[in-house]
């Protein structure tokens, strides 16, 4: 199904192209060659996937146990800025300072994460609400402590609000070509696979999101469980603003990648929340970005076109019915997870 | 000839086959309804194989059989839900073939679900008028018609319903009359209602009885599905039993007995009193003093409820559902927090931590088995280790070891006769019954030292009921403590030691089974006066 839904949202921008006067044909050859052409193109899309894996884990792993936790952007935010700040304030042998700064960047997030777990299990506040807030909070936190008067501003960078670079020792690295950060995101990913199939704790959350009240009959926290979850997912959001900023902008400012959080959201839905399928499904939507570039060199195709065709994919992938309908598949054939994806998150 | 082709089977079923002689069919009449071979296949079931089925007008027909025999596939053909594979339908002679529920009521044949279709919001006149053509051009509906014919049809059957009350404030028996109402309303001739007594209390279901006599003595013909055996004779003109798609016998309610239709049911012969070699009840191990609960609005709902029950016997609990049966077994069970008083166990406290309870030796089996005590999505496998996942054999430091659950489950499934292809199945497609022998299997395989039993056989079928009573006696037998919580005075006579009542969140009195009747305990339920003399 979700093949068949790239499919679709393809046809569809295929038939924006043409509308506006473009060869569909050379605007796609454009965008593969951008993304899948060659060494560099690869490493490109690599790097836009990284962060991309790891929101899609976030809100794969949150709904495991019926959570929405659409407070990506501001977690990464987060998970940015604080590793930006051991990258830069610390002096460290390479091996511990970028695990450090990682881990220091996943763990603020975390914070953030399991306080919207908290206000939800205790006070009964829906994460939703509570996670678009915090973004907010994140966001204007982050923007602050590298402000004109903040803590964390760059002294050489004027009037611009950011942090000084990273030191040369938290830089990653690539390895054999591979950007590391897209290593530690393949890793965070099986992990997180490995956690929610094969442990107890995973076990734990799935029942939780399954049937809470069954859970809370076996024993589970469930306060705990909701808390744990949302600090791990936001752990794997900010782990993402970590690697970006350590990987690619080499610090933190304000307000980069916007939107992101809310691209791990069409990620999980097209893996369906299994995370090793979150792997392919950010490559796609990573290799579109890639390719959007050169695809705009070569056409006069709008870069929105690439954003109405992930548009019409997440579409498909949420509204199997309708792809359905269109194939007019028949009913008995395929029971989809779409359809608990739709009424798991209104539940909770 | 009414056995045409599909011979009962070698269990005796010596009523069907008398009753053909007896008025069974009645030659020169039309029935209202006759059902020729129907067939309906799912994907790896034969829900309903070659079933027959014959009905006249004005009578009562119970449709009776386990959970997964066809009951609810067999009506559903009927209203148009599903289409027959094979098979004839004729309605009043002629054959019927229903292309959706619409179609069916427009033909007269109308259906109470076991799951309400109402909206809550609206009153009752706007439920029933909902989808039916009492509307004016332009779609707007006439108000007054409607009420006033809902309230004329409310008068002809007793059904005491006011077509101005909002739904969503009426108690369940009450939406159900709003139900049948609806078909009537639409004109149906022949009502199907299927398991109509499952969530109703005594009281309702005997309101309800009444209602379906009436309807019947005025010429509508209604399918009654239900396990009940009781209400099957008490109402019914005829009776079809399936058992796994086949019907395997056919009588008239005259010809009937309890036993042979629970037999041809379950395709042998029951034990409906369930045997209980005197036993001497040891050390208390669940004490219960003066203990008081708040439900989920923060209300109190237990107002001081003291009781023990000590080793080697079963204390049950009788009371009409919403006495503070749940919020008393969650506070022993610790799901919930106890407001003053205190519980004890084997002489240690109960805190608020269902788990710290359990491993205290607590087995507990809940009211709302799909709600509380299983996860659906998950297989069989999983449910069997609910409550012990995180321990040893089935995990080790927060790592399962599926062998291990594997091993266990495969034990389980075959020690408790649980019917499932596959222990990885998820359990959310076993019948009720099945879903109980999950349930039962998980609590009462451990080492434990009392037993909490909470309906533990509401709404399932004859045979698993047996099954699960034999199980708590067998747990009584080992010097288990069994406290079993009961609205079916039956099941209360039948398992109890002793005998307590709960009325408005305190226990009313507390009886020897020998020394006291059906009576006095249904009285003591509904809030009757207590004779001080026989109390324990
Ligand atoms: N829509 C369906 N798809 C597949 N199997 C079904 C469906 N409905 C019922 N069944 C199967 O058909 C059998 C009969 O079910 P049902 O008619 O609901 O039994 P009853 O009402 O007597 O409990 C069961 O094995 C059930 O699992
Ligand atoms: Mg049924």
């Amino acid at each position: 199904m979700p093949l068949l839904a790239v499919a679709f949202g393809l046809i569809v921008g295929a038939v924006l192209i043409v509308v506006s006067g473009d060869n569909p044909l050379v605007a796609y050859r454009a965008m593969l060659e951008g993304s899948l052409g060659g060494s560099d193109a690869i490493g490109r899309t690599l790097e836009k996937a990284t962060p991309l894996v790891l929101g899609g884990l976030a809100v794969a792993f949150a709904f495991k146990a019926g959570l929405f936790n659409i407070g990506g952007q501001g977690q990464l935010l987060l998970g940015a800025a604080f590793s930006a700040w051991v990258g830069f304030n610390f002096d460290l042998p390479a091996v511990i300072h970028i695990p450090a700064a990682l881990i220091v960047g996943g763990l603020a997030a975390a914070i953030l994460g399991g306080l919207a777990g908290l206000l939800k299990a205790t006070r009964g506040v829906h994460e939703v609400i509570s996670t678009i807030m915090l973004n907010f909070v994140a966001a204007n936190f982050t923007e602050w402590m590298v402000s004109r008067d903040g803590p964390w501003k760059d002294p050489e960078g004027g009037a611009i609000a950011r942090t000084p670079l990273v030191q040369d020792s938290a830089d990653l690295p690539r390895i054999a070509g591979l950007p590391t950060g897209f290593l530690v995101a393949v890793l965070a990913a099986v992990s997180i696979w490995w956690l929610v199939n094969r442990s107890t704790l995973g076990f734990e959350v799935k029942t939780v999101g399954s049937n809470p009240k069954a859970a809370a009959y076996a024993g589970i926290s469930v306060t705990r469980i909701i808390v744990i979850t949302m600090g791990i997912s936001a752990f794997l959001a900010g782990l993402g603003g970590a690697i970006q900023t350590l990987g690619v902008n080499g610090r933190f400012e304000p307000g980069f990648q916007t939107g992101l959080g809310f691209d791990g959201i069409t990620i999980a839905l097209l893996a369906r929340t299994n995370a090793l399928a979150v792997i392919p499904a950010a490559l796609l939507i990573g290799a579109m970005d890639a390719g959007s570039t050169l695809m705009q060199a070569r056409t006069n195709v709008e870069p929105e076109v690439i954003n109405v065709i992930q548009a019409m994919i997440l579409f498909f992938v949420a509204a199997p019915s309708v792809v359905r309908w269109i194939l007019q598949l028949s009913e008995a054939e395929d029971v989809d997870t779409g359809v608990d994806l739709a009424t798991g998150w209104g539940t909770t | 000839m009414s056995d045409r082709g599909d011979p009962v089977d070698g269990t005796g079923v010596g009523a069907a086959t008398s009753a053909d002689q007896s008025g069974f069919e009645r030659p020169g009449e039309v029935p209202l309804l006759e059902m020729r071979g129907l067939t309906k296949r799912f994907p790896g079931v034969v829900a309903n194989d070659k079933v027959d089925l014959l009905l006249y007008e004005g009578e009562i027909l119970g449709l009776l059989g386990e959970n997964g025999a066809g009951k609810s596939t067999l009506v559903k053909m009927l209203f148009g839900i599903h289409e027959a594979d094979e098979g004839t339908i004729l309605f009043r002679g002629e054959e019927l073939k229903p292309s959706d529920p619409g179609d069916a009521i427009d033909k007269g044949i109308g259906m109470v679900h076991q799951h309400f279709q109402l909206v809550p919001p609206l009153t009752v006149a706007e439920n029933i008028v909902l989808g039916a053509e009492t509307t004016r051009a332009g779609g707007f509906m006439n108000r007054r018609a409607a009420e006033a014919r809902v309230r004329e049809l409310s008068r002809q059957y007793g059904l005491d319903v006011d077509p101005t009350d909002v739904v969503g404030d009426l108690p369940v028996g009450i939406q159900q009359r709003v139900e049948i109402l609806k078909a009537l309303y639409r004109g149906a001739e022949l009502l199907i209602l299927d398991e109509p007594t499952a969530l109703l209390t005594p009281q309702e279901t005997d309101e309800l009885l009444a209602i379906m006599r009436d309807l019947a003595a005025d010429g509508v013909g209604i399918i009654f599905i239900t396990h009940k055996l009781r209400e099957i004779l008490a109402v019914t003109d005829r009776v079809t039993v399936l058992r796994r798609g086949k019907s395997v016998g056919r009588t008239l309610t005259a010809d009937a007995t309890t036993e042979s239709l629970a037999e041809m049911m379950v395709g042998r012969s029951v034990v409906l009193s369930v045997e209980k070699p005197p036993r001497e009840a040891g050390e208390a191990v669940l004490s219960v003093n003066d203990v008081q609960v708040r439900d989920d609005r923060r209300q109190l709902k237990v107002k001081g409820a003291s009781f023990e029950v000590r080793a080697g016997e079963i204390l049950g609990i009788a009371g009409v559902e919403g006495n503070g049966q749940r919020e008393l077994v969650e506070a022993i069970t610790g799901l919930r927090s106890i407001v003053s008083g205190n519980v004890s166990i084997d002489g240690q406290e109960v805190v608020n931590r269902p788990r710290k309870v359990r491993e205290m030796g607590t087995a507990y089996i809940p009211e709302d088995r799909e709600r509380d005590g299983l996860v659906g999505p998950y297989s069989i496998a999983d449910n069997l280790v609910l409550t012990h996942y995180y321990e040893p054999p089935f995990a080790n430091h927060g790592v399962r070891d599926f062998e291990e659950v594997d091993k266990k489950a495969e034990l389980l499934v075959e020690r408790f006769d649980i019917r499932t292809p596959d222990i990885h199945t998820p359990v959310k497609s076993l019948s009720g019954g099945n879903k109980q022998k999950v349930i039962v299997a998980r609590e009462l395989s451990d080492d434990n030292t009392l037993v909490v039993a909470s309906q533990p056989t509401r709404g399932i079928d004859v045979g698993s009921i047996e099954f699960i009573h034999s199980q708590l006696i067998a747990a009584r037998n080992e010097g288990l403590a069994v406290l079993l919580v009961s609205a079916e005075l039956d099941e209360i006579f039948s398992l109890s030691d002793r005998i307590a009542v709960i009325y408005e969140g305190r226990i009313v009195a507390q009886r020897d089974p020998a020394a006291t009747t059906r009576e006095e305990i249904g009285l003591l339920m509904a809030g009757g006066e207590v004779r001080e003399d026989s109390a324990a």
